[in-house]
Formats: structure tokens, sequence, C-alpha cells
């Protein structure tokens, strides 16, 4: 069920026939469910996690920017486990993550 | 720091101090002085416990000086853990009041005959031995409390607890910090069982009517330093995460990345990794009145460690690292952070190293000793070795022993040092240091997290093998190098990603002692350390094959990622060809 979601959004939001608006399907206008992650400093005055509702066609800029979160504060992206970009296209049910700068050891 | 503090403690009559220049280690400071002599002088076959190993303790060589972050302190033997060549490094105030007093080295020598114990005092007129039986046994804490009642507030120590004293594996040298408490510990490979097997309980460093050690050239050093000062306070991870978090900042974002062991390296992720990560226990620091931000030594502007307190505000522990929090925390299971806490204090009191303990309890749990997540259990058998039951000397020799005891398969480690807090699965980089490293398994030898993780210095892919390789054989090259000025490790993390910073660093040794040094030679004594060490460990009878991961990381997947070890052996044999 999931997948099936996650593909048609996926085609609608980057595909399209070029020269035509996307066609505005339930698919790609459906809100996503995104978990947010915020660690360390990006909690202050944020939150630790929370599931935010998303527009179809959703990068991690896209929330990054409504979090006001400076950029390059935005240091370290992992979406699902996995090292992301500020470009990086969401799925419905995807956990971000995001850290900034940090190191220890 | 011109003279080489000799103890012979084999000698007749008793110990027998000898003074004497730099001679052929001229020039040389921490893991490169530590290496040198040990590589020079200890026949690589020796008994790791005999009259014939050597323990040496260097400071860096910007130690004592007022350059920032130079308060490392390297202590070198062939451990006893592993058998083959160790430098365990430590914060706390040794290596600045060591170097002050003006020695480069002091090597703990022979072995004495008989059960005796001895306590060495070194202020600016000399050095004593004496022997002091009524310290016999004493923990940590409780020895240094009692040289202060000897010797005044104003001395550092550098000593071992009962662990070191039995000559375990696992056993620590404990370094007191800016408090003069034994929080900091030159851990890793059993270095504290050698001391102990020195006889030496405590070596008591008073500095009183000594200044720092003047450079050659102190405009430019004062010059190089402020440079050098400003790349740390302004960079992201050295001027802000580290002071606010600590080292386990890191428990959070390794969980993440599916990189962080659990049960017994089972998986890659810990449910309870948020009650126990360094946003939690900064709170609970902050909330009781403890304290989130503290150097381990004067001079440190990182000021990565803490002060963890109960809840009625009394002292706790310093703050647990990343390392012992993953240990004593995530491996066994155990999500509490006042066990956590006061499992780091027994460790630090008994003089024991926290990665070996932890990953030895998880092994111990695997087997059934105690089940997972029983952190009254966990504290039970730490005590246990505090005891010397022989339960607690098992447990005290480290995960490799207790893992044949108790006929477990998965035993993390490699070398038979305790694998630190990252599954080499998923997060492939550490994995080849962990394989390669002279040290056994080791994290700082070649910190591969900063660019798999935490993409610093880049990014190489942790999930691939593909440049893996490279990136552990130019980390162990430049961490052989850091570990020899002095410096703490962390600057690397702003000299990774700044050319300047980097460049600040250069010119703060060649103000110093007048050299001129550039990047390649810095690069070049990092190759010469690790070429000692590698030979050292040849002669000492490895061969490649030890330079491999425990099998089960390449025949069992971990999740989230559901991945094995990939890097090739042959791969894996060409880290040191440079």
């Amino acid at each position: 069920m999931r997948s099936s979601i996650r593909c048609s959004t996926g085609e609608h939001a980057t595909g399209g026939v070029p020269g035509h608006a996307p066609v505005p399907t339930i698919a790609a206008t459906a809100p996503m469910h995104i978990t947010v992650k915020l660690f360390a400093t990006l909690r202050r005055g944020r939150f630790d996690r929370e599931i935010l509702d998303c527009p179809g066609s959703t990068k991690v800029l896209d929330i990054v920017t409504r979090l006001a979160i400076p950029e390059k504060q935005a240091a370290i992206i992992f979406i699902n486990s996995r090292h992301g970009g500020l470009d990086t296209e969401l799925h419905e049910g995807d956990t971000l993550a995001l850290f900034p700068p940090v190191g220890g050891g | 720091m011109d003279k080489i503090l000799r103890i012979d403690m084999g000698a007749k009559g008793g110990p027998q101090v000898k003074v004497e220049g730099l001679g052929e280690y001229a020039g040389l400071g921490g893991r490169a002085m530590t290496s040198s002599v040990v590589f020079k002088e200890v026949p690589p076959l020796c008994h790791p416990l005999g009259a014939e190993n050597k323990l040496v303790i260097a400071p860096g060589l910007l130690s004592g000086s007022s350059a920032s972050m130079s308060g490392r302190i390297s202590v070198g033997c062939k451990s006893p853990l592993t058998g083959g060549i160790k430098e365990a490094n430590s914060g706390g105030q040794g290596a600045q009041v060591l170097a002050r007093l003006g020695y480069a080295a002091v090597i703990l020598e022979g072995k004495p005959e008989g059960d005796d114990l001895y306590k060495v005092f070194i202020n600016r007129d000399g050095v004593k031995v004496e022997k002091d039986n009524s310290l016999k046994m004493l923990p940590n804490y409780d020895l240094v409390d009692k040289m202060k009642g000897v010797y005044g507030d104003k001395i550092t120590c550098i000593s071992i607890g009962p662990a070191g004293e039995m000559k375990l594996g696992a056993a620590s040298v404990a370094i007191t910090d800016i408090e003069g408490r034994p929080t900091r510990h030159a851990g890793r490979g059993g270095v504290g069982a050698v001391m102990g097997s020195k006889g030496v309980k405590v070596i008591v460093l008073d500095d009183t009517g000594l200044k720092n050690r003047e450079p050659k050239d102190a405009e430019k050093f004062r010059a190089a330093n402020k440079k050098f000062v400003e790349g740390l306070t302004t960079h992201a991870v050295t001027g802000q995460a580290l002071p606010a978090y600590g080292t386990n900042v890191l428990t959070n974002i390794i969980n993440e990345a599916g990189g962080y062991p659990s049960y017994n390296f089972k998986d890659g992720q810990f449910a309870g990794a948020s009650k126990i990560s360094g946003e939690t226990f900064a709170d609970i620091e902050t909330k009781r009145g403890g304290n989130a931000t503290h150097p381990c030594h004067r001079g440190c502007v990182i000021r990565c460690s803490g002060t963890y307190v109960d809840k009625d505000g009394h002292f706790v522990s310093k703050q647990p690292e990343y390392e012992t929090v993953w240990a004593h925390g995530g491996d066994c299971g155990i999500d509490d952070p006042d066990a956590i806490a006061q499992i780091d204090f027994l460790d630090d009191n008994i003089g024991l190293d926290t990665i070996e303990m932890g990953a030895t309890i998880g092994v111990a749990m695997q087997a059934g000793l105690v089940k997972f997540g029983d952190a009254a259990a966990a504290i039970g058998l730490i005590k246990e070795v505090g005891k010397g039951t022989p339960l607690g000397k098992i447990l005290g020799s480290g995960a490799a022993v207790t893992g044949k005891v108790f006929g477990v398969e998965k035993v993390p480690v490699v070398k038979n040092q305790a694998l630190p807090a990252y599954d080499p699965r998923a997060i492939q980089g550490i994995g080849v240091t962990y394989a390669t490293s002279p040290m056994g398994a080791d994290h700082t030898a070649g910190y591969a997290i900063a660019t798999n993780i935490l993409k610093n210095g880049g990014w190489v892919d942790p999930l691939k093998p593909e440049g893996q390789v490279e990136l552990s054989r130019n980390l162990q090259i430049a961490t052989a190098a850091i570990d020899s000025t002095g410096m703490c490790l962390f600057i690397a993390f702003a000299i990774l990603d700044q050319p300047e910073t980097n460049q600040a660093l250069i010119n703060l040794l060649n103000a110093f002692y007048g050299w001129n040094l550039t990047g390649d030679d810095v690069t070049a004594l990092g190759k010469k350390v690790l070429k000692m060490e590698r030979d050292f460990n040849a002669k000492a009878g490895f061969t490649k094959e030890q330079d491999r991961l425990p099998r089960f990381f390449t025949t069992e997947k971990v999740g989230p990622h559901n991945i094995t070890f990939q890097v090739k052996d042959a791969e894996l044999d060409s880290v040191f060809n440079w």
C-alpha cells in the first residue's frame, strides 16, 4: 500500500509530460506524512519529533525552510537512516532526521 | 622537556632512578615517543607483564606550553591485552604538568621481586621512589585523596586502581583532571596492568614553582595559537556541538544512521537511545546543577566534558563519554543514565577501560550470565572486578577472555581488543580502522566516522566498501601525527575542514621548536610512527590474518540496513601501502 502511494506521487512530482502542467491527481496533491526528528541545537525553539503534513511533492529543503532552520545548520540529513541532501525528494511515511554539525568519539 | 626519567623497578637494592638527555629521542613527543621507545627497547617477544617490557609515559610535543588543547598524554608498552604495541592516550592534567617538570618521557623498566608497592613523587627538586604497601588495592579516588593528604591539593596523579594491581587486561592508567579527580584514563590495551607489573601504584606530580615551557619564537607562537583557537571556536563542531553536548552527542546520530551496536552487536539501532543521548545527559546535568561544559585539562577551549550529579546535586562521575555510554548502555541494552554514570565512576575508581568493560558485559549477557538490560546486574559484575573475585578477574581480562570462558561465538574484538561504539557493517570505514590499526580495534586510530557519518572532511558513503581503505589510511597517518603533538584529537574536526587551522597547528610546532615543518613532514611523521608500530607487531608474531574483523561481521547482516562488512581482505592488506 505504502509503496504504491510513493510510486504515483513520485511520478507526478518529478515527471509529467514536458510542456504540460502536472496532472492534478489525488495522489500528487494528497498530503504526505513525514516524521521529522530534530537533534542537538536544532531542537531549541522547535521540537524533538513531529509528524508533519506536507504537500505531495516535498523536498528536504522545503521542510528545512518551513522550520526556519538555516541551511548550513541542516548539516547532516538522514532519510530512513540513509544520508540525503537538501534536494532529496521525500515520500509518504519517510522519517527525516536533521542534525547540525556535530562530532565526538 | 629536555630529559628522560628512567626508573628501574627491578634494580638490586630497590628502584633506581636515572635522569638522562633525550639522545636519539630528541624531537619526539606523545605517541611518537612511546612507540619509538617500545620499538627500540622492548623485545617484541617479551611477556607484557615481564621485566623486559617497559611502560613509557610521554607528554606531547606542545604539552606544557601555552598552546591550547595540548594536554594529551601517551602511555605506551607492549599490551597484555593485544600482545602488540600499545599507545593509550588520555587528557587530564598529566601531560601539562609532566612537560613543565621537564620530562619528555617517564620510563618504568624492570620488575621488582616480591609484591611490594611503590609510589613515585616528582617535583622541581627531583624524583623520589618510596615503598608504600598501605596503598594496596586502594581505588583511584581514595588513592588520590590519600596522596593529596600527603603532598597537598595541587598535585596531579597518574595511577592504577585495583584492576592494575591485579594485572587485568582491561586495566587503565588514571590521570587526574582539573579538580584533581581521577576521571581521565589511558584506557585501552591494559596499560594499567603493565604499571601494576612494575609495582608502581601512583606517580605524583607537583609542578609548583614552574612556568609554562617557552617557545623559541614567542611572537610567532602567540600569533599561531590565536589563529588556532579562532579556528576551533568558530568551527561548528569544536565551537558549539562538543561544548554543549560533549562526545555523547553521537548517540542519536549513530543510532539514526543504523550504526549503533546494541545487544552485543545484534542490532544497529537501540530503542532506548534517546534516553541516554548527549541531549538527555546535558538536560539532566543542567537541571540537577551539574555542568555540561567543562574542560578536562587547563588550556582546552573545546570543553567537551562535564559533571554528572545525582538528584540531590552530589557528584556521581564526570560526564560519561559517548563510548562509555554506548558500551555500558546500548551494547548491554541499558537505557538508564544514572546507572551508566554510576558504572562510569566504578570503572574510573577500579581503574578499568570503559569500552572493554562494557563490551565484556555485553558478551557476558550474550552468554546468559545476566540479562540484557539489567543495570543492577551490570553494576554487580563491575563490583566483582573491583573485589577481585575469580569471576571479576575473568571479566576484567576483557571481552575475548570472557567470551572464551563462557563459550560465546559472537565476541566483538580485533587483536583481542573490544570494538568501540560503531558497527563496522553500517559504517564500513571504521571497520577498516578496527581491522588494521596496530592498536587492535580502536576508533580513535583512524576516525572514519567523521567522513562516513558526520560529513567532516568530505563524505564517503558508509554503506559501501569503496573509498574506505584510502579514508582509513589517511586518517591513521594524520592521527599518528596528531597523537604525537599532545593535541587533543578533536582538533581534527576543525583541521579537516579548515586548511588555515591545520597550518596554524604546524606554525605552532615550528614557532615552538624553531623548525620548518611542512604538511608533508607531518604526514611523514605519522607514517614513521605507524611503520614502527607495524614492524613491532610483525616481530611479535602478527600477520595479516590478525588484520581482520571477527567472522560474524562478514556472515551476519545487521539491521536496519541488512548489510555485512564488505571490504575485501586484499583491500585491508593494502591499507599500509603508501
